[in-house]
């Protein structure tokens, strides 16, 4: 591992748009309402940002490929923008490279922004589309829900869990972040549910069935990010930065080798392990006031919150039901209400996800505020259980 | 001697139960009430005749290395890409064979195995032939009723027969029962009554007179009379004409399998060698503008000759198909909104189908040669993190190894022909695991721990461009 970033990159400002079914929106529009929230919100001009990351995840219903979509719809001077693409991941890429970009010294001010437009398809769920000319030879054709069930049935025979209590835990997830998203003015989904509906919906992908998956929306999310010291120079107090960016790519040991037990994500072991080295956490437990992770499925979360260290292998289901991860818990989990009620414009998600974090950082955060925070920790996934890409961020106050 | 040294055969697991065929069409033809009885086989929607060729072969003790493979059929699924050759490469039997399609007639795989019993003669050591057919019916017509999809294969030699050839013949006649042009999906035929009379009832006794004489035996010593047809008594009205005992007469399978077109030949043979006696003779007969009869003898090395599962093994593992729609929509029959998922246009790209045809068809995978680990698929890098060597993995053929479901689903949203779709991780006995397909799955019985098997099926059908997909899926053991 490198030296890392900690404290070299601060948070500028960031903008949300309204997540949901925009039928009247073009992913421009999405872009624009975001980017204008975060650059008021920074208090630099447009002609400041010196370079600027994209990240979208399906080219074929979004805004199609290359840079070009973000410099033309929002008029970027002429300067250096990079389009990135990892799966649901995508997002806390476009912000890893906007930090590098800063802590390198290569920019003062950076931008990076996520937008996906998933309601052009004319069906519910994700785009169906193809992996590619040899992994549609070889994998077999899978749904997003069908691909993460695998984790419930893995983690069902590793554990010796019954079905009805892991339904049971995985209703709570999603009961817990509907409380949180009922709060949330932008939230796609601001209805709570109850366990029993959760438990009673029509089955996707056995076990998981209708609310144990997220939202499918659109939406855009920004960050412009600078370093702390000329954060301070600009007059901002109560800086906030990055205390941790890390990524892990599955090599395909999950998928081929003969030592994964299917109930865990080993790409989110390594990046925590390695982010919490890199921010100082020593008891994760202890130090990590709040998380969004990546609830694309109630399931994932549930398995994420063991590969996070915030709870017990095989005991996260129990930890849920005990409301360890609910808005008054130890660790709350999805306070804005998660994918589960923002729903998964993927190439947003992971700007989404910080943008709480630094909503909460400044007390902004309405009715969801938490008091007294640390540090938040926000965790994206994209690919399968079996292979895919894991990015954890930490962010806290600056006190360099 | 040439003769018979292996055979197979292969039944889809569902059977359509013929009372639901009945009562959805005897509204517009109430004679169709006289076939409700009993059940028939059908295909699952990943299956054809080349995938059916494939399980008949995997279910009979081939020989090490084979020097040609025949596949006979009139529904093959591709015209011009050889059938045969697909089955090759399934089979993983090399380079170095003959591959060849027969079809045109119902007499296709007796003349097929006509002509490996020469080769047998002039000293070929082991000729596959395999039989199978998936006919298209219209909906409520008699062959909707009658017919069966299935296959069958036999292995012929020059020693170590289980049956020996005695002799054979053949009747070439154009006689028209039945006719299907090029490129048509349904048969065009006349009334049974000539069929039976001037057809089944002339043309068969000549052949098996003919075939008689050829080997000297008698018609009173035939102990298995096969006459595939679905034709009612007529068997034993040609036994009768030919003066072949009436208890000689085999079973035609009718109500468990139905007529199995060019494949039903072959069929009724595994299933007589599945419980013929040493020295008994057999006499197979198939009828298509004119007639094959071949006599064989039964060997005493018909005991260590048995199949797998053989014909009987394949009727009993059915599972009865009360769903009438099912069967319509998998035989191309009914056109049936499929949802905008299914939309997803995948093209062929058979440059990458070349180079991964080992790993695709074939399901050969690698062992490292370095720290013995095995992976599929075959990779440049050892998948083991202890080992991670560069171009260690030696072939590693592992369609016939067995593996255990480790994690699974029943997929309900994404596009199946079959849904719920089922797949998951399966863990190889002896090491290697990869995300598959699971097919034939009984949801009342499917778990973590199931033992499965590799079975060789349709992965996805390009209907756009007429392309098929075959790939390996898992179904329980």
């Amino acid at each position: 591992m490198g030296r890392g970033i900690r404290d070299k990159v601060a948070i500028l400002g960031m903008g949300c748009s309204k997540f949901g079914e925009r039928w009247d929106a073009e992913p421009s529009d999405l872009m624009a309402e975001a980017f204008e929230e975060c650059v008021s919100d920074a208090g630099v001009e447009r002609s400041q940002i010196n370079a600027a990351w994209l990240s979208t995840a399906f080219d074929s219903v979004n805004v199609g490929p290359s840079a070009l979509p973000l410099a033309t719809s929002l008029r970027l001077p002429y300067i250096p923008v990079t389009h990135v693409e990892n799966m649901c991941a995508s997002g806390t890429e476009a912000f890893r490279g906007a930090c590098y970009a800063v802590a390198s010294g290569a920019a003062d001010f950076a931008l990076a922004m996520g937008v996906e437009k998933l309601k052009d398809t004319g069906y519910g769920g994700l785009p169906a589309r193809t992996r590619g000319v040899t992994n549609d030879m070889f994998a077999p054709n899978v749904s997003a829900p069908g691909a993460f069930a695998q984790l419930a049935a893995g983690y069902r025979g590793t554990h010796g869990l019954d079905k009805e209590d892991l339904k049971r835990a995985m209703a709570h997830v999603s009961v817990k972040s509907h409380a949180n998203g009922a709060k949330n003015p932008k939230a796609h989904l601001q209805r709570a549910i109850t366990s029993e509906q959760a438990i009673g919906a029509p089955m996707i992908a056995e076990p998981i069935g209708l609310f144990d998956c997220c939202g499918v929306s659109d939406g855009a999310a920004c960050a412009i990010v600078t370093t702390p010291e000329i954060a301070m120079e600009l007059g901002k107090t109560n800086i906030v930065t990055v205390k941790a960016l890390q990524l892990s790519v599955s090599n395909g040991e999950e998928a081929g080798f003969n030592n994964w037990n299917g109930a865990h994500f080993k790409t989110t072991r390594i990046a925590a392990q390695r982010a919490y080295e890199e921010a100082g956490v020593a008891d994760p437990r202890k130090e990590i006031r709040a998380t969004e992770v990546h609830d694309c499925f109630s399931i994932t979360e549930l398995v994420t919150m063991e590969d996070l260290g915030l709870a017990d292998e095989g005991q996260a289901w129990r930890a849920v039901l005990d409301g360890r991860f609910d808005a008054d818990g130890e660790t709350p989990c999805q306070i804005d209400g998660g994918l589960k009620c923002f729903g998964h414009p993927i190439g947003a998600s992971g700007l989404r996800m910080l943008y709480e974090m630094y909503l909460q950082f400044h007390g902004r955060a309405g009715d969801r505020q938490l008091d007294d925070m640390k540090l938040g920790l926000t965790h994206n996934l994209g690919g399968h259980p079996v292979q895919n890409v894991c990015s954890i961020s930490i962010v806290g106050h600056y006190d360099g | 001697m040439p003769g018979i040294t292996a055979f197979g055969a292969y039944l889809p697991r569902r059977r359509l139960q013929r009372s639901v065929i009945a009562e959805a069409n005897t509204w517009f033809d109430a004679s169709l009430a006289a076939h409700a009885r009993g059940e028939r086989t059908m295909c699952n929607w990943d299956e054809d005749t080349v995938t059916m060729a494939v399980e008949a072969v995997r279910d009979m003790r081939m020989a090490d290395s084979v020097d040609a493979v025949i596949l006979a059929s009139t529904t093959l699924p591709f015209a011009d890409r050889q059938n045969a050759g697909i089955m090759a490469e399934a089979l993983n039997l090399g380079t170095a064979l003959r591959t060849m399609d027969v079809s045109g007639s119902q007499r296709a795989a007796t003349s097929a195995l006509m002509s490996a019993l020469d080769s047998a003669a002039a000293g070929a050591d082991a000729v596959v032939v395999a039989a199978a057919e998936k006919r298209k019916t219209r909906a409520g017509s008699p062959m909707e009723l009658l017919s069966g999809d299935g296959a069958a294969a036999v292995q012929v030699g020059h020693e170590n027969e289980i049956a020996t050839l005695l002799g054979s013949a053949t009747i070439s006649a154009d006689f028209i029962d039945h006719f299907r042009a090029s490129g048509d999906d349904f048969d065009y035929d006349w009334e049974e009554r000539w069929i039976r009379d001037e057809g089944w009832l002339k043309l068969v006794p000549e052949a098996v007179e003919r075939a008689l004489t050829a080997a000297g035996v008698n018609a009173a010593d035939i102990a298995h009379f096969i006459v595939p047809c679905h034709l009612r008594r007529v068997p034993e009205g040609v036994a009768k004409k030919c003066g072949i005992n009436a208890e000689a007469v085999t079973d035609p399978l009718l109500a468990k399998v139905g007529q199995c077109g060019v494949a039903h030949p072959l069929l009724l043979l595994a299933s007589v060698l599945g419980s013929a006696e040493p020295g008994q003779k057999i006499l197979v007969t198939a009828f298509g503008q004119g007639c094959d009869a071949l006599v064989f003898e039964v060997t005493a090395k018909i005991a260590d000759g048995q199949p797998v599962a053989g014909v009987e093994g394949w009727l009993a593992t059915g599972v009865a198909e009360t769903n009438y729609s099912k069967f319509l929509t998998y035989g191309g029959v009914m056109e049936r909104e499929y949802g905008k998922r299914a939309e997803l246009d995948r093209s062929p790209v058979l440059t990458a189908q070349y180079r991964n045809r080992a790993g695709v068809t074939g399901f050969i995978g690698g062992h490292c040669s370095k720290c013995g680990t095995v992976q599929y698929p075959k990779s440049i890098y050892c998948v083991n993190p202890n080992c991670g060597t560069k171009d260690t993995q030696e072939d590693h053929p592992m369609s016939k190894v067995p593996a255990t479901v480790r994690t699974y689903t029943a997929d309900r949203l994404v596009f199946s022909m079959d849904p719920p779709a089922y797949f998951g991780l399966v863990e190889f006995d002896g090491g290697g695991r990869t995300m598959v397909d699971f097919t034939e799955v009984d949801p009342e019985t499917f778990d973590v721990g199931q033992k499965t098997v590799m079975r060789f099926r349709i992965k996805y059908i390009d209907e756009r461009r007429g392309m098929r997909q075959y790939f390996w899926k898992a179904a329980p053991a």
